[in-house]
């Protein structure tokens, strides 16, 4: 028995349309199935109010003929699951940290303002890493998440981060699809960690306005689905110039979907040989090879190429991103909302407002952007990291003019224990050693669920394509999900699989 | 004459270099369409990017980028078609952002020359190093209530331009003219108005002496400096104390200082409120501002003519001394009332009636040209009145006085009060004989050759005929009838 908060946006879309279900039926399941597993710990705030409220608007646009524009509609009425980063109007909005204690903002951020244009219904805001800070979501002032993929080992399993709320909520189908934000892989890495899609765009493809910001120069929106043509969908419903973002880029926005062909017959596919690192378990090399025999029996060319930089990625973006980081989260100062811990000066105010208020994850990012950035080191650490920045942009470029997509794993690893890697700052840097080059040179990049582990948890292959061809990396992934044909779904979480309701509509 | 201090060592010569800052006159702020009204109540011209909301990102005013283009091109300075804002972090209460946004490395304008006609005539070029736009910051109130600091944000992203000279000042009279010259400028552009009041324009103020023929030493800068009167007396004692401390044994160290006014001296700072390391770093929500020489030259065929074009062509035009002409262009509004005056008269009359009639008056009745009660077109009238020998120059200053106070028509003026010059023989005739059947003894007198006799005749008739005869006419009159006799 299919529930309806287990179909795809594809899926729903159609059944709307076709008048065999409402919006209010739909976001009604999704906010049961939200009820059946709080455990996940997947949301920071549940607003079924007022996603009740903007279902029923949604049926009733349906009922007058009115549908959102956005792809025809077919995101109106689709109930979704937001970051918590992402400030939405008049609904708390949290980053998952103690210092932005009860901030309401009275603005809604462009990404999830686009969503609203196109109909979807916010279900609530989900948990992450504090600030999107980390590769577990066990960061967060609001508690770690967990992953709805179990082993029967009774250890409860990490759903990656930083948005790992949005690919629990969608991997233990709470929501029909999420957003999140990308910075250097923290929509991929827990994608693949949840046995989801996750993609995140080409920098400046969507607008950053009014998402609490972490890196700015790398952070990124983006879709999490249960399959490559709902990211398609939901992308093209979030993506578009901002004129009050300088760094979003003027250009249009394709019909993603309609890019996925199912053909890749002389498609150049990259394999880059530096992707293979010390350390790695065998069976994510064996998940890559399978990969590309898979793009080959499709009808893709297979090339090895060379991203020579791809070493120095990860210690420049531990630069960069905390450096920018630093400066970021200095207006979390206790002067104009969120936490304030009163002190007898101002600067006394300040350190015990930011000591209370920030974790320690979120502490030592801080501490390593301001270390990087000082008088005597910025020469040394940051301006010597934005040229290895350079140079990953350039391998990227060279390879290229040879190829027209890169695959390689999406995180080198499955799914941990929480509490695994909780002492060990630099193993958990390590999740991020993937995806960064590709953040690092603003490269559209996506996770498809490919395989289970060897011990039965899910894994990711990562697509990467040039700058603003996302249609390219649909169309490649779309294969790989089909060739892949990952079928199999988290098991044991919750407790059980929902209250098994009835509604009459499905078979 | 170069200033120079008298130590117990010797003189000392005092190397100043200003940095100014000019709020740029837009409507909107440098990175928010907020607006900059002076005098608004607290907080009521902020917008979420001003108080530095969560996930709220800055988009570049180009307005304020064509004012700071302007402005460096009428500093003769280098315009950078590639210029990066940094951001400069530091903590403060009245700094939402925990961060400015500055130009650092790569500033819109580099280096220029504005040129200063000092009193003695002499010309000095004082060298500018660079311009760059940055943010204010907002306000913070400490004085209103017993515990706590209010802020107000209204000042918050408002456009800056710093404009940097070079360590090319030699006196306080120099930093003056400095000061007042780059107004100057700013003002003719319409780039700032200048108003230092009102905070348009403050100083920070480097100071350093040294020995004849001696390296830079170590220099002191004084914050804020919001006169050029302040600036004046900050270079005065900053420099004083300097020489004080070194031939006392002493060392100056780098540091910020605050001008207390009260006690007329320099104050360092607290350590803490200096010791910054601003971690600048380029600002990843804004990308680098590229201009192309098109838009660059499409702002140069905007520029008026400036305050040294225009003296020059006083100069020329019209006959001014280079005085007069400076005097006359430091303030645009003067400049185009004087034009308006002297085209078509005689220049230098017309600069004088300007200069020293008009200026005094209105600095007597602390009223600015732009409130003058005299317009430029009946200035103009008086003066034809004087030249087509209407009315004498005596008159004039009488019609003038009497325009200061009521305003009007010079020509009503003399008509109603009956002021007109009397050219008629008779009626001069007759009032010098008048006058000499009155004063048998002092006509005598003339008439025995007491040459300076005549010129209390000339009083007495003028008295006699309210001024209104013609003192050429009278004096002739006297001398026929008293000496040819």
């Amino acid at each position: 028995m299919t529930q309806l908060n287990d179909l795809t946006i594809t899926e729903a879309s159609e059944k709307l349309a076709a008048g065999d279900i409402s919006a209010v039926e739909l976001a009604q399941s999704c906010l049961d199935a939200m009820d059946a597993n709080r455990a996940l710990n997947a949301f920071i705030t549940e607003t079924p109010d007022l996603a009740l409220a903007r279902a029923a608007a949604s049926d009733q646009r349906r009922a007058k003929g009115a549908l959102a524009e956005v792809g025809a509609g077919a995101l109106d009425g689709i109930p979704v699951a937001i970051k918590d980063l992402y400030c939405t109007d008049g609904v708390l909005t949290t980053a998952a940290s103690h210092i932005l204690d009860g901030f309401v903002p009275p603005y809604e951020s462009t990404v999830t303002a686009n969503l609203l244009e196109a109909g979807t219904v916010m279900l609530g805001k989900t948990n992450l890493d504090e600030f999107a800070m980390g590769s577990a979501n066990v960061t967060s002032h609001y508690g770690p998440v967990k992953n709805p993929w179990t082993l029967d080992d009774g250890k409860d399993r990490v759903p990656g981060g930083s948005s790992g709320g949005s690919a629990s909520a969608v991997a233990g189908n709470l929501a029909l699809g999420a957003i999140g934000t990308d910075t250097g892989g923290s929509i991929r890495q827990p994608a693949s960690f949840s046995g989801i899609v996750g993609m995140k765009p080409t920098y400046g493809r969507c607008s950053r306005w009014g998402i609490v910001a972490f890196a700015s120069s790398l952070d990124q929106p983006g879709p999490m689905t249960k399959t490559v043509r709902d990211a398609a969908i939901m992308l093209a419903g979030m993506a578009g110039h901002d004129p009050r973002d300088s760094t979003s880029a003027p250009v249009a926005v394709p019909d993603f979907a309609a890019a996925m062909t199912g053909d890749v017959r002389g498609m150049k596919i990259g394999i880059p040989k530096e992707y293979v690192i010390d350390g790695m378990p065998g069976e994510i090399e064996a998940l890559w090879h399978k990969g590309a025999d898979m793009f080959r029996d499709a009808g893709a060319e297979i090339v090895d190429i060379s991203l020579p930089h791809t070493k120095y990625a990860l210690p420049a973006y531990y630069i960069i991103a905390p450096a920018e980081a630093s400066s970021n989260l200095a207006r979390y100062d206790g002067v104009r909302y969120g936490l304030r811990v009163d002190g007898d000066s101002l600067d006394e105010m300040y350190s015990k407002t930011r000591a209370e208020g920030f974790g320690e994850e979120v502490r030592r990012r801080i501490m390593i952007g301001t270390y990087v950035l000082s008088a005597g080191y910025y020469d040394a650490y940051y301006v010597k990291a934005q040229k290895v920045r350079s140079r990953i942009a350039e391998d990227f470029t060279t390879a290229f003019t040879e190829v027209d997509a890169i695959l390689t794993p999406t995180a080198p690893s499955a799914a941990f224990a929480i509490g695994e890697k909780m002492d060990d700052p630099l193993a958990m840097y390590l999740n991020d050693v993937f995806t960064v080059p590709s953040s690092m040179a603003g490269l559209p990049g996506i996770s498809v669920p490919a395989g289970l582990s060897d011990e039965g948890l899910p894994l990711g292959l990562q697509l990467i394509t040039r700058p603003f061809d996302e249609e390219t990396l649909f169309r490649a992934a779309g294969v790989l999900e089909r060739q892949a044909g990952f079928e199999a779904k988290p098991t044991g979480f919750g407790g059980e699989t929902a209250d098994l309701r009835t509604n009459g509509v499905l078979s | 004459m170069s200033y120079l201090i008298d130590g117990d060592t010797g003189p000392w010569e005092v190397v100043v270099g200003l940095e100014v800052h000019a709020q740029v006159s837009s409507k909107a702020k440098l990175f928010s369409g907020s607006a900059t009204d002076f005098g608004a109540e607290p907080n009521s011209q902020v917008s979420l990017v001003d108080a530095a909301m969560p996930g709220m990102l800055p988009v570049i005013n180009g307005y304020c980028v064509e004012q700071a283009v302007k402005t460096g091109l009428g500093l003769n300075a280098q315009i950078n078609l590639h210029s990066v804002f940094e951001r400069k972090n530091y903590f403060y209460a009245d700094l939402p952002q925990g961060y400015q946004i500055s130009q650092f490395l790569y500033p819109i304008v580099g280096e220029g020359t504005v040129t200063l006609d000092m009193d003695d005539g002499d010309q000095r070029h004082i060298g500018i190093e660079r311009l760059h736009m940055e943010q204010d910051a907002g306000k913070s109130i400490h004085d209103q209530d017993p515990k706590r600091t209010l802020i107000d944000l209204n000042r918050s992203g408002v456009c800056l331009m710093e404009i940097v000279s070079k360590p090319d000042i030699r006196s306080p009279e120099e930093a003056g003219a400095f000061v007042r010259k780059l107004r100057s400028i700013l003002r003719y552009l319409g780039t700032c108005d200048g108003n230092m009041e009102q905070g348009s324009m403050r100083a920070d103020v480097n100071v350093s002496v040294r020995k004849a023929g001696e390296d830079y030493r170590t220099r002191t800068e004084t914050k804020n400096v919001n006169s050029i009167r302040f600036i004046m007396q900050v270079i005065e004692v900053e420099a004083q104390r300097q020489v004080e401390v070194f031939e006392q044994g002493g060392e100056i160290i780098q540091e910020t200082r605050l001008f207390d006014v009260a006690r007329n001296e320099t104050r360092a700072m607290r350590s803490k409120e200096f010791a910054h390391d601003y971690r600048y770093f380029p600002d990843p929500d804004l990308l680098p501002l590229n201009l192309d020489q098109a838009f660059v030259d499409q702002i140069k065929q905007t520029l008026p003519e400036l305050p040294d074009q225009k003296k020059d062509r006083f100069i020329s035009e019209f006959g001014l001394n280079p005085y007069d002409a400076q005097v006359l262009v430091q303030d645009q509004e003067a400049a185009v009332y004087f034009e308006q005056v002297a085209t078509g008269r005689d220049g230098k009359q017309a600069a004088n009636w300007v200069t020293s009639n008009l200026f005094g008056a209105l600095n007597k009745l602390e009223r600015s040209i732009a409130d003058s009660p005299i317009s430029a077109a009946h200035l103009g009238k008086l003066l034809d009145l004087q030249s087509d020998g209407t009315i004498s120059g005596r008159i004039a200053k009488d019609v003038f006085e009497l325009m200061l106070v009521g305003g009007g028509d010079p020509e009503q003026i003399v008509e109603e009060k009956g002021l007109k010059q009397i050219t008629d023989t008779g009626a001069i005739e007759a009032a010098v004989d008048e006058v000499i059947a009155a004063n048998p003894q002092q006509a005598q007198d003339v008439r025995d050759g007491n040459g300076k006799a005549i010129g209390w005749f000339v009083g007495q008739i003028m008295k006699a005929t309210g001024g209104k005869a013609n003192p050429g006419a009278v004096n002739q009159m006297l001398r026929d009838k008293l000496t040819s006799g």
